[in-house]
This record gives C-alpha cells, structure tokens and sequence, in this order.
C-alpha cells in the first residue's frame, strides 16, 4: 500500500487530505501515481497533479516524479514552499 | 543544535537565552520574523501555516546541521511555528553561535534563505476586508538559495 498525502492549495483544490493507493505493478514512480489518480480522480485532478509547479516528496525528502516507489511508501504533492 | 516546531507562541528572549547558555562561542547572530500587517492584497488580519508534519522537522534539521558545517558554527537553533498567528507574532527564530561574527552572520542567513524554500511550511494570508489567499513562493527566495548553493563561502 502506498500513502498519498496532499497540503496547502493541492489538499483545498482536490479536497482531500490523505488517501491509500494499492502499490502493484502499474506504480513503479511517482508519475504513475499521478496518472492513475488522474484517471481516477477526474479532469480536475489531473489538472491539479498536472502542474508544472507541483513539488512532490517521497518519505518526506522531496524528490523528483520520475523517482521509483517501494510499497509501504509514502509520497506527498504540495505547491512551492513558503515558510519563514 | 535543536529545531522546535511549535503551535503555541515562544518568547524570542528565551531562545536567545538558550543558545547562548549552550554554546561557548564569542559572536551570537539571531533573527526572528513576524507577522506582517499589509500584503499584496490588503490588511492581514492572521496567518495560518499549514506545515508537514515529521518532514518539516527533518528538514530544518538537515539545515542547520549543514549551517554547522559549512560556517564552524559552535551552536544553532531554529524555531518555527504553525496554526493560526496574528499580526505581530513571531513566526519564526534562528539563532547561531560561532567563534567569529563572520561566520555567524553566513549561518544565520543561510538557514534563513533555505528553510523558505526548502522547509515544507505554507503560509496563508487572512484578510481584514474578508478572504484568504495562499502566498506565492516568490522568484526572489528561490534565487538566494540557489546563490547559497552556487556559492564557496
């Protein structure tokens, strides 16, 4: 199984805090998780998961979409940080 | 050598005092923000910061040990909060110990400059006159921290 969690304006645009994804074979990177939940979600999740912008961090290190996924993971979508 | 994130307020001089107590250094370099009262669309009545529990932690701890590294620092400490601040508040403290002032002014801007970009906090603006609009990251921050990457000090 692999956590997905969302924050700030992706958590408000998808209404959607946190969801469990079945990690099999068509789950091999963080790409694949945004098509497949596009093609779940609808067109405006794959507009959001789309964007260009979206940072995406696996076990809570931010990594690029291509990065390969182990099941157990958990994988998070965010905007641009702006702490401080 | 300590990260606290926190939703309740902290008093900046305790945390000065902590950094000070645990570092013998001779240059002690702090910075603390605040609550800003305008932004780019009104009068700010509160912020929320909405942050990412167990990875901002991780992060700002990975900073400052890299501060330590890179500028000999003797001592750091990094406090950042998150809820709902008004204006005023602090929102965040940085304190750094180092032998020399050089070195303690460079650690405390470096941890600054990337905990805005690198530190998964997300800052959304109350309005007076009603709303709220989440802040962009600006172009401005990503250049510092890119600076700091490119840079040999």
């Amino acid at each position: 199984m692999l956590k997905v969690r969302f924050f700030s304006l992706i958590r408000e645009a998808l209404d959607c805090e946190e969801l469990n994804l079945e990690f099999t074979t068509e789950t091999v990177t963080i790409d694949d998780v945004k098509r497949r939940l596009s093609a779940q979600g609808g067109v405006d999740w794959q507009d959001v998961l789309m964007q260009p912008n979206v940072v995406h961090a696996l076990n809570h290190r931010v990594v690029d979409s291509s990065q390969a996924l182990s099941d157990g993971d958990e994988i998070a979508f965010f905007p641009p940080m702006t702490g401080g | 050598m300590s990260v606290l994130v926190q939703e309740q307020a902290f008093e900046v001089r305790e945390q000065y005092e902590q950094v000070l107590s645990n570092s013998p250094g001779a240059a002690l370099v702090a910075f603390t923000g605040y609550v800003r009262d305008i932004c780019d669309y009104g009068v700010v009545e509160a912020l929320e910061l909405e942050h990412y529990p167990g990875m901002t932690e991780k992060v700002l701890d990975d900073i400052g040990m890299a501060a330590a590294q890179r500028f000999s620092l003797l001592g750091w400490r990094i406090v950042h909060r998150f809820g709902v601040l008004q204006e005023g508040e602090p929102i965040v403290w940085v304190g750094v110990a180092a032998a020399h002032r050089g070195e303690a002014f460079a650690g405390c801007q470096f941890i600054m400059d990337t905990l805005k970009t690198r530190a998964p906090f997300w800052k959304k603006e109350h309005l007076k006159e009603g709303g709220a609009i989440w802040v962009a990251s600006k172009e401005q921050d990503e250049q510092r921290e890119r600076e700091w990457r490119d840079s040999t000090l």
